[in-house]
């Protein structure tokens, strides 16, 4: 489980959805960092990421950690926003069989963990594949 | 000049059908359906809640009012079914949206109009000159204990407004609010459902509040039903709401863009609100909305809307209540159970 303070600390990527850009080679990450991972570079930048995406890779999980059983199985992908960024996120609202490499994604606000029935409940991204109309 | 400068709206994707709930308990679905007037309704899912929906609605509204969040300055959540018995849900709602710190931010509670008293709210903040923009939301993840003829209808879902002085889509020509101790409907502290007193809850209560409120609203914009184009009331079900309507003195027409209890259900803080979203998806510049919610304890506010231009321009920069609407999941009755907590788990 997350601490208060660490789920504090990190409310600009759960709740704002921020990101970091490398103004050296735009590379960019979730959540920021401090040196970019690709040229090393100290010269971040924070920037709000799209909310749009595609899955790059997923897995279904079948055994879930603790706080995570009410959702197994459940898809869990690597997704990359439109703007290049990739991260993990839990995919919800979607059929298994639906959960596809290349499948567009819409980030979405959720409960991300509940501590039990007394503790914190703590909000973030997920995702959610675009049905087609 | 003081109104919307933008709505949005959310409801999950799953639905239960009302014959499924019936079958479980040796009901008859097509005569709760046709007393009810509700089909289905809207489920969260486990990790949705009155926060989130409230949230999605309000992102909505922002593409809508097409203003920097910052220059919201309040932030008000009505909802009977908060995460936090003690600590606001609007705190969440108003950092996950960039609005804060330099805004006032409650959570309201006056059961099912929590959420047009929020609107209510800042719509006189904004009018007061305090605050340029004020966001009231109605959300809720309705209770209904099982086997409760309230199981067939508590539902999930919400709408936000942005109030402000310009650029409004629909400008507030009317307000009025009607309200007596009227114990129709309650939750005591601690207990997960909420108890009503049957027939109690029509005449007296929701009748009484909502036919009075809509008159008076009306006298006071100095209009009839004739100069109305479409009518919104609370929808604990399909039957009220349209029962009002015919009261007043409404045709079809001008009820059913604004009818959204059966295929939502009722949401209770959002009922009133998706309704009013409902109709500003298909409404034209210098229609006329007249609104009324009723909230059990008992009250109804009643607001008065005129359309202006703007709303067109602005209409399809989010979802419409259509397309989330039409955007869903049935489950049965074990997988409902199951994700309003009716079922105890093992922790983990």
């Amino acid at each position: 489980m997350l601490t208060i303070p660490r789920a504090w600390r990190e409310k600009p990527q759960r709740y704002l959805f921020k990101g970091g850009k490398c103004k050296d080679c735009g590379f960019v990450t979730y959540p920021a960092r401090k040196v970019c991972p690709k040229c090393h570079s100290e010269n971040i930048e924070t920037v709000d990421l799209p909310r749009e995406g595609k899955i790059i890779t997923y897995t279904i999980v079948y055994s879930a950690p603790e706080g995570f059983g009410d959702f197994s199985p459940y898809p869990l992908a690597i997704v990359e926003l439109t703007n290049g960024a990739r991260l993990m996120l839990q995919i919800v609202d979607t059929d298994l069989d639906k959960v596809q490499i290349g499948e567009k994604v819409n980030v979405v606000f959720r409960r991300l963990l509940v501590e039990g029935n007394a503790g914190i409940i703590i909000y973030g991204p997920k995702a959610t594949v675009v049905e087609d109309k | 000049m003081v109104g919307i400068a933008g709505y949005g709206c959310y409801v999950p994707k799953r639905r239960i059908k009302v014959e499924e709930i019936a079958a479980q308990w040796g009901e008859d679905g097509e005569v709760m359906k046709k007393n009810l007037l509700v089909r289905e309704k809207t489920v969260p899912a486990k990790d949705e809640d009155s926060v989130t929906i409230a949230y999605e609605a309000a992102r909505n509204a922002l593409k809508r009012a097409e203003i920097d969040p910052k220059e919201i300055g309040a932030v008000y959540i009505g909802s009977e079914s908060k995460p936090y018995a003690v600590k606001p849900s609007a705190t969440i709602v108003a950092d996950a949206l960039d609005i804060t710190p330099e805004a006032h931010v409650a959570d309201y509670e006056f059961a099912c109009k929590a959420g047009s008293e929020t609107v209510f709210v800042v719509y006189g903040l904004v009018k007061a000159g305090e605050i340029k923009y004020g966001l009231g939301i109605g959300s809720d993840t309705s209770q209904g204990a099982p086997k409760d003829p309230l199981e067939y209808t508590a539902a999930a879902g919400g709408a936000a407004f942005i109030m402000g002085n310009d650029n409004v889509l629909a400008e507030v020509i009317a307000t009025y609010s009607y309200t007596t101790d009227t114990p129709d409907f309650w939750r005591r502290d601690g207990q997960p459902y909420p108890t009503h007193t049957g027939p109690f809850t029509g005449k007296p209560a929701y009748f009484h509040h909502v036919i009075n409120s809509a008159k008076k609203v009306m006298e006071i914009a100095g209009v009839t039903p004739k100069d109305i184009t479409y009518c919104v009331f609370h929808q604990p079900n399909g039957a009220f709401p349209l029962r009002a309507s015919k009261m007043l003195g409404f045709t079809k027409e001008q009820f059913e863009p604004g009818w959204v209890a059966p295929y939502i259900g009722n949401t209770y803080s959002g009922c009133s609100l998706l309704g009013l979203a409902s109709v500003l998806d298909v409404a034209k510049a210098g229609d006329t909305i007249l609104v009324t919610s009723f909230g059990s304890g008992a009250g109804s506010d009643s607001f008065i809307f005129k359309v202006t231009d703007r709303l067109e321009k602005v209409r399809n920069n989010a979802p419409l209540l259509k397309d989330y609407a039409e955007r869903k999941k049935y489950i049965n009755y074990a997988t409902y159970a199951f994700l309003r907590g009716k079922i105890k788990m093992r922790e983990g």
